[in-house]
């Protein structure tokens, strides 16, 4: 069982789609989940249709869906971090790895879930994911937490192999459909679609939503290559 | 949001004319948009309070509709504006959403800058 899971991620509803099972299960057994989320998601495109946000009111909007989401996968500890969606990359990546360094000294978690740097297509997302490994590489070996990765560009699997931590989340998968759910500007034509498919049972949805698969971080063969 | 009139929305603009503003304008095709399909270029832009005074703004076309201001040096102009908001604060929102809804440009004028 871990101790303390710290999920890092840049927006809100990152969450939702391949870790609200493995979530739910973590807060379902006791484990306290810190999740930062880095920005507000202000610069969402899904605006509902016809639209029901402005550019200027989408953050109030996606946070509100944040805090919405949290409180469904029992999550106590949710950090807003304020920093600008798709600003990521062009922030000084110290500052970052200092964030997070902080964070897993005060927090000190046993596992650590984020985006697979250079995996996982939005540039957000690799720039978060390449400091959280920047920042737990800097730890002395013995004091690493494991660092589970998601990533799903086209090439991953060809490129990392298969994931090597797949968690059966069926049990949750109410509470995977409610966290979707629950990030309403950002899923709802998602959801409309989803709900026929899970009705006629369709396969592949099904496997998508009852199993969470996972990249652990391979420190050992990486210490040189991350430094730069 | 509403649906562009011209009527409405042209006075909107010619009442920032000659003052100190902050433009927030951007025009996007998602980050995930060469994920989804190779073939897509993805390109886009962004500023947020660029501090500008304009002489003359006009919105045009037949919808989607057209916004260009006119400074003493030069132009800022976005395409593909479908909607409008005056905000609480007096800021003119303007912005284009595509047949699924999704924000595809924005061009938005205010006295105070943006947050």
């Amino acid at each position: 069982m871990e101790k303390h899971v710290l999920i890092i991620f840049p927006h809100p509803d990152d969450e939702a789609f391949g870790v609200s099972g493995s979530i739910a299960q973590f807060t379902g057994s006791g484990t306290p989940v810190t999740y930062m989320c880095l920005t507000l998601g202000e610069m969402g495109r899904n605006m509902g249709n016809p639209p029901f946000a402005t550019r200027e009111s989408l953050p109030e909007v996606r946070k509100q869906e944040l805090l919405k989401a949290a409180d469904v996968l029992g999550i106590k500890d949710l950090r807003m971090m304020g920093l600008r969606d798709k600003t990521i990359e062009f922030e000084d990546p110290e500052k970052l790895v200092g964030i997070f360094i902080d964070a897993i000294n005060e927090l000190d978690p046993s596992l650590i879930i984020t985006f697979y740097p250079g995996y996982s297509v939005h540039p957000d997302h690799d720039a978060c994911g390449a400091a959280v490994i920047e920042a737990v590489r800097r730890l002395p070996e013995s004091k690493r937490p494991k660092v589970e990765c998601v990533a799903f560009s086209h090439n991953c699997e060809e490129e990392l192999g298969k994931p090597d931590v797949i968690r059966d989340v069926s049990k949750f998968m109410n509470k995977k459909l409610d966290t979707l759910d629950a990030h309403k500007s950002q899923t709802a034509g998602l959801m409309a679609g989803m709900k026929k498919r899970l009705q006629a049972n369709e396969e592949e949805l099904m496997n998508w939503i009852q199993f969470e698969r996972f990249w652990t971080y391979p420190f050992e063969n990486n210490d040189e290559k991350t430094g730069s | 949001m509403d649906l562009i009139d011209i009527a409405k929305v042209q006075p909107l603009i010619e009442r920032f004319t000659g003052k100190d503003v902050y433009i927030h304008l951007e025009t996007t095709n998602g980050a995930y948009a060469s994920h989804f399909n190779e073939k897509t270029f993805s390109a886009g832009a962004y500023i947020r309070n660029g501090k500008i005074r304009y002489t003359r703004g006009k919105i045009t076309g037949e919808g989607p509709y057209r916004v260009g201001l006119k400074m003493d040096l030069g132009w800022i102009y976005a395409e593909g504006i479908t909607h409008w908001e005056l905000d609480a604060r007096n800021r003119l929102l303007m912005a284009g959403h595509d047949r699924e809804g999704k924000l595809a440009v924005a061009l938005q004028i205010s006295e105070t800058p943006f947050e």
